[in-house]
């Protein structure tokens, strides 16, 4: 039995729709973002960044050097000890309101900027990833004034400078959710961006120059392992967020034993979508296929497994089958894609060799008929039946656009399911019963639940994860305290 | 408990699924096939009311704020140039042009029906309308203005928009527009008796109407309007689609226009998410209309594309998807005239009727 | 001051240019209508010079800035808290491209010198941005999941209470206004402001400043007229959820103790003026830090429960 045919074969074809890349100027090279400045790398090394639909170079860019990250974060301290930290609340807060609106006006620029960059679709870009980082600027520029009602005493402190590391699944949104609650509270910034998609940080840069922001309180240095090492291990910073792998967290977390460096981490996951008998089904599926394929799978909190009640499981199974087939892989420029590109020929690679592993473990794979382009980095919707929870699949975090799928019985054994991981940031529970979805809320070791729903994302929601998916929460009030001295103990 | 299960059902001579599907009324099931499969799926031999509720309550839910999310993501597809055309042209193909109004009269619908038949007067590849609907007293007006062109005559009946009247009255009023020619007849369902769980003479009601649509030789198809905007809940949206599917309905329709909130794109989804399951439940396919509210081409593409990614391209014909709807086809020749000129037209432009 | 202007020099000579005047008007529903009483009064400068005729609000005004403040409240509360917080942020913007009428209308209305009119607008702008940025916080702050000792979730969460009434500072036109005036409106409640009777016009170019500014209408009208004749029907009015009597401080012929009365009868959450420095009636020294209690002021607090089983 078939659901209804995906769209191949409709009459109605959606012909191509593409968003033009002339709002955006992207210059053939960049530097470092230092002390209110463009300067290029000491030893003027640089790397390229190239748009992973097509391959093409999109610009060079500096490559930070210990040197270069020492002089950032004296230019961060400068600016903290002189300017930002005498600094009254409601002035910090007028500079953020200001960041926040000019990334609202500027949003098409950012948007089409981002999907060159990293290769997801300019839908998500436009909808998701600019507005939620407007809004996420918006919502802790209202924190700058009102510090001492957030419940961490009447004059909270700020720790002084801030080393931010950050991903390229979200380059400005991540962005956004390091350096807008460090400069509400009072901090100031130097950050990295990820090696693949340093260009929207680049033109944030810009945007601060727009802004008036003094010099140094913003710097951004870009690099990739080496700038990230030796910007964490730099003795002058008080306070580290990074968002990445959980090796790499792990690492950082033994770096800084034995200091006084304070850090937060976000880390990976692997997240259960628990879907009961009497589950909205057909919002279930949306829920299903956005966990996993929105953003190619290349998301943290990613519903990377799919826990279904076994009486339903076929049922499922089919409905999402057909629903894969309506989803539009391709050129992430054009407004109607909904599967974009892999961002790195080694994301492309890890992806390849953990799915060949879930076929060799003896799962069974399935994707939808899809035609994917012949340059650039592309990986098809894919999913695994037959999943055992100790298949590879089951356990290793992906990072793509691959959902395992396992069954269960009763609420209990979901739970044990889902908790049986080192993991632990996310969940998402569908069924139709209040009761049991607090029940579920309660027993489920994950730092985030959603409930009918999934990957719903908001400034004023505190996200983070248990276990080795990290510690630290970003987001809400619960946001500011890891960049506070009163605020927390890590 | 999901009672949608993917188990086949005794195929009752329609077509089955994965082959093109039979228009609707051309493979006539009879009463006796329709509540013979209405018992088989419910798993009752009474359908009283009890037994349709435990069925129709028994149906998976509609989560809203999920609902209303997918009908938005498919509201942002980008429809242009050439699919923009060809969508543009269906939206034509599928226009039930429509006059309910108190004031009617004969020359309105005349002038209706030539602009249903001629939409572009200067344009003869610009397509015809589906249907002209009109109340029944006209049908026959409308019968003989449309008489060789292909364009059906839809009636509303059966004490249309209230349904507030006894059967008697109801099916006498469906009689006499199947007997002045209507080859389609638009029904309500009494939303007293639904809301109220009386879902065992709604039941009955659409077979009594169903009945007198193919008396005497007749063969008009059915389609029963939900009135969703008085059903409030998208619950209720599932629950009176799957009774009226099984009731024998050639088509579900969102509203009658008439009152307030009418089709809306999430609404739709779930009728269209309906007939997509009953589909593949029975292999019978039913046709879907949102009347009311549509005022603009592109709020139209977006139903286009709701029907694409739900139902499937099956759908996309006149025989199982209706626009109902009267300003729409203007802003539709509008923006048909921009695509071929470039520019934009104003309302002098295109016929006030 | 009375209704006479003091006697003026004649003028002999005429300007190069004559200015247009403005014709101050109420807001009510998001429109600028007269008085349905068709009255005006003058209001003059702290030197007793002539500024304007200003409408003279009526009860039947009164009742009518209700029937709206109600008819907008639902809409505005079921706003997203971040939808209100914008609109309240354009708000500013646009208070801040009006600084210098907002200047001008201080000095004149106030006396104060052209630099602590500065001041006090400034002050007056930062303040609206401090409220703008606690729409999506109050809830984090006042709300709470509270541990009861059974098997239920149990959550907390402030609401607006509906329709307020504010009864503006007589003395601080601007400052005073702003830090009256959007505190109820953080949570999506719907306001009803009885402006300062003497000082009234900063509050007619505020209410400018709102209908430019995506508020939409109803969600704050604004009343000129004398505080005894728009207090009292306000204060007794039975579809008025909550009052600020800041403004009974200073006002003519009308005591807040009286209004509190009035008040009663319909069990209206009620904001008493503050007390002054040395114990008295005096109009607070608005510079000082605003609270997030104004902005509680006016919410009621909703505890749900709900079972947790599997």
């Amino acid at each position: 039995m078939t659901t209804t045919a995906s769209t191949a074969g409709s009459p109605f074809e959606y012909a191509p729709a593409p968003e033009s890349r002339a709002v955006v100027d992207i210059a053939s090279s960049y530097g470092l973002f230092i002390d209110g400045e463009f300067t290029p790398a000491s030893d003027s090394g640089s790397f390229k960044t190239v748009n992973p639909a097509t391959e093409e170079v999109l610009a060079e860019v500096a490559e930070a050097t210990e040197e270069d990250v020492d002089r950032a974060v004296r230019a961060a301290r400068r600016a903290q000890d002189k300017v930002w930290g005498p600094m009254p609340g409601r002035e910090r807060a007028k500079y953020l309101f200001r960041i926040a609106r000019l990334l609202a006006e500027r949003s098409r620029e950012f948007a089409v900027l981002e999907t060159l960059d990293n290769g997801k679709p300019i839908r998500e870009s436009r909808d998701v990833d600019v507005p939620t980082a407007a809004a996420h600027f918006f919502y802790y520029a209202g924190w700058a004034d009102k510090l001492e009602h957030a419940g961490y005493g009447p004059d909270p402190r700020p720790h002084g400078v801030a080393a931010q590391v950050i991903p390229w699944n979200f380059p400005l949104l991540m962005l956004a959710w390091k350096i807008a609650p460090a400069l509400a509270t009072g901090n100031t910034v130097v950050l990295k961006p990820a090696e693949t998609t340093p260009l929207t940080a680049l033109l944030f840069a810009d945007l601060l120059r727009q802004a008036e922001l003094p010099a140094g309180v913003v710097n951004i240095v870009t690099g990739a392992r080496a700038t990230g090492s030796a910007l964490v291990n730099h003795p002058d910073v008080d306070k580290i967020a990074f968002t990445g792998s959980t090796p790499v967290g792990k690492r950082i977390a033994q770096e800084i034993a034995g200091t006084r460096k304070h850090a937060t981490l976000e880390l990976g996951g692997k997240a259960a979508n628990i879907v009961f008998d009497d589950a909205p089904i057909d919002q279930a599926i949306e829920g299903i296929v956005n966990g996993i394929f929105f953003n190619q799978g290349q998301v943290c909190c990613a519903g990377s497994r799919l826990l279904v009640q076994e009486s339903i499981a076929e049922e499922l199974v089919d409905r999402l089958k057909a629903r894969l087939g309506t989803l539009r892989v391709g050129d992430p420029m054009d407004k109607n894609t909904d599967v974009g590109a892999i961002n790195s020929p080694q994301q492309l690679a890890r992806i390849t060799e953990l799915t060949d592993a879930g076929t060799a473990e003896g799962a069974t794979r399935w994707s939808p008929d899809c035609e994917l382009p012949s340059s650039g980095y592309w990986f098809a919707p894919t999913l695994f039946t037959g999943v055992s929870a100790a298949h590879r699949i089951a356990r290793e975090e992906i990072f793509g656009p691959v959902l395992s799928i396992l069954t269960f019985r009763t609420p209990s054994e979901a739970v044990a399911k889902a908790n049986n991981t080192p993991y632990g940031l996310s969940a998402g529970i569908w069924t139709e019963k209040g009761s049991r979805i607090l029940w579920m809320a309660d027993q489920l070791r994950a730092g985030v639940v959603w409930s009918n729903t999934f990957n719903r994302f908001d400034p004023a929601s505190p996200f983070g994860g248990y276990k080795e998916s990290g510690y630290g929460r970003e987001g809400g009030r619960h946001g500011l305290a890891p960049y506070l001295i009163e605020g927390s103990t890590y | 408990m999901s009672t949608t299960t993917p188990t086949s059902v005794a195929e009752t001579g329609r077509a089955g699924s994965g082959t093109a599907p039979a228009t609707p009324g051309s493979a006539d099931r009879s009463a006796a096939e329709i509540a013979d499969l209405a018992r088989s799926v419910t798993g009752s031999a009474l359908l009283d009311d009890t037994a349709w509720r435990r069925y129709l309550h028994g149906l998976p839910g509609v989560d809203k704020v999920g609902a209303d999310g997918r009908a938005a993501a498919l509201g942002t597809r980008s429809i242009k140039t050439t699919s923009k055309a060809w969508a543009l042209d269906t939206i034509i193909r599928m226009v039930d042009l429509t006059t309910l109004e108190g004031a009617d009269t004969p020359g309105k619908v005349r002038a209706l029906a030539a602009k249903a038949v001629r939409p572009e007067p200067a344009d003869p590849t610009c397509p015809s309308a589906a249907a002209v609907c009109v109340y029944n007293d006209l049908v026959p007006v409308a019968v003989e203005a449309l008489a060789g062109t292909g364009v059906k005559v839809a009636a509303v009946s059966t004490a249309f928009p209230s349904g507030r009247a006894s059967r008697a009255v109801r099916l006498a009023d469906t009689r006499d527009a199947v007997e002045a020619g209507a080859d389609e007849i638009d029904m309500v369902i009494d939303r007293g008796a639904f809301l109220s769980g009386r879902y065992s003479q709604v039941y009955e009601d659409i077979v009594a109407v169903r009945e007198e649509c193919r008396a005497n030789r007749h063969h008009a198809h059915l389609k029963v309007i939900l009135e969703t905007g008085e059903l409030a809940t998208y619950d209720n949206v599932r629950r009176a689609s799957w009774l009226a599917m099984l009731a024998g309905a050639d088509f579900i329709k969102t509203s009658t226009g008439k009152v307030s909130p009418a089709a809306t794109l999430p609404v739709t989804v779930v009728m269209l998410e309906a007939v997509r399951d009953f589909r593949a439940l029975t292999g019978v396919p039913i046709g879907v209309k949102p009347a009311g509210g549509i005022r603009t081409s592109k709020d139209a593409i977006k139903y286009l594309v709701a029907v694409n990614e739900t139902a499937g391209g099956d759908w996309l014909d006149p025989d199982w998807f209706r626009f109902g709807a009267s300003s729409l086809l203007n802003d539709v020749l509008m923006q048909r005239n921009k695509l071929t000129t470039g520019a934009y037209w104003g309302p002098d432009y295109v016929t006030v009727d | 001051m009375a209704r006479t202007s003091k006697a003026p020099t004649p003028t002999r000579t005429a300007p190069e240019r004559l200015g247009v005047r403005k014709t101050y008007k109420l807001y009510v529903g998001g429109k600028f209508p007269r008085s349905e009483s068709g009255r005006t009064y003058e209001v003059t400068d702290t030197k007793g010079r002539f500024l304007a005729n200003v409408a003279q609000g009526s009860r039947k005004d009164a009742r009518e800035a209700v029937v709206a403040a109600r008819a907008a409240q639902a809409k505005w509360a079921g706003a997203t808290a971040y939808n209100r917080g914008q609109v309240l942020y354009r708000v500013a913007e646009m208070l801040e491209g009006r600084r210098e009428q907002f200047v001008a209308e201080v000095v004149a209305g106030e006396g104060l010198t052209a630099r602590q009119a500065e001041v006090a607008v400034s002050e007056a702008i930062d303040r609206w941005v401090w409220y703008a940025g606690w729409t999506d916080k109050v809830a984090q702050v006042a709300g709470s999941a509270n541990p009861v000792a059974g098997p239920y979730f149990n959550l907390s969460a402030p609401e607006p209470t509906g329709v307020v009434v504010v009864v503006a500072p007589q003395r601080s036109s601007l400052l005073g206004l702003v830090s009256t005036i959007v505190p109820p409106l953080v949570t999506g409640n719907a306001v009803i402001v009885v402006a300062s009777e003497q000082r009234p016009i900063p509050a007619v170019t505020l209410s400018e400043v709102l209908a430019t500014s995506d508020v939409p209408g109803g969600v704050v009208n604004v009343l000129t007229g004398f505080t005894r004749e728009l207090a009292p029907p306000l204060a007794s009015h039975l579809d008025v959820n909550a009052i600020d009597l800041a403004g009974a401080v200073g006002a003519e012929g009308v005591t807040w103790g009286e209004l509190e009365a009035a008040a009663a009868d319909s069990v209206k959450r009620v904001l008493r003026p503050a007390v002054g420095r040395r114990g008295d009636d005096a109009e607070p020294d608005w510079t000082e830090a605003p609270r997030p209690q104004r902005i509680l002021a006016f919410t009621e607090t909703k505890t749900v429960w709900h079972p947790k089983g599997a």
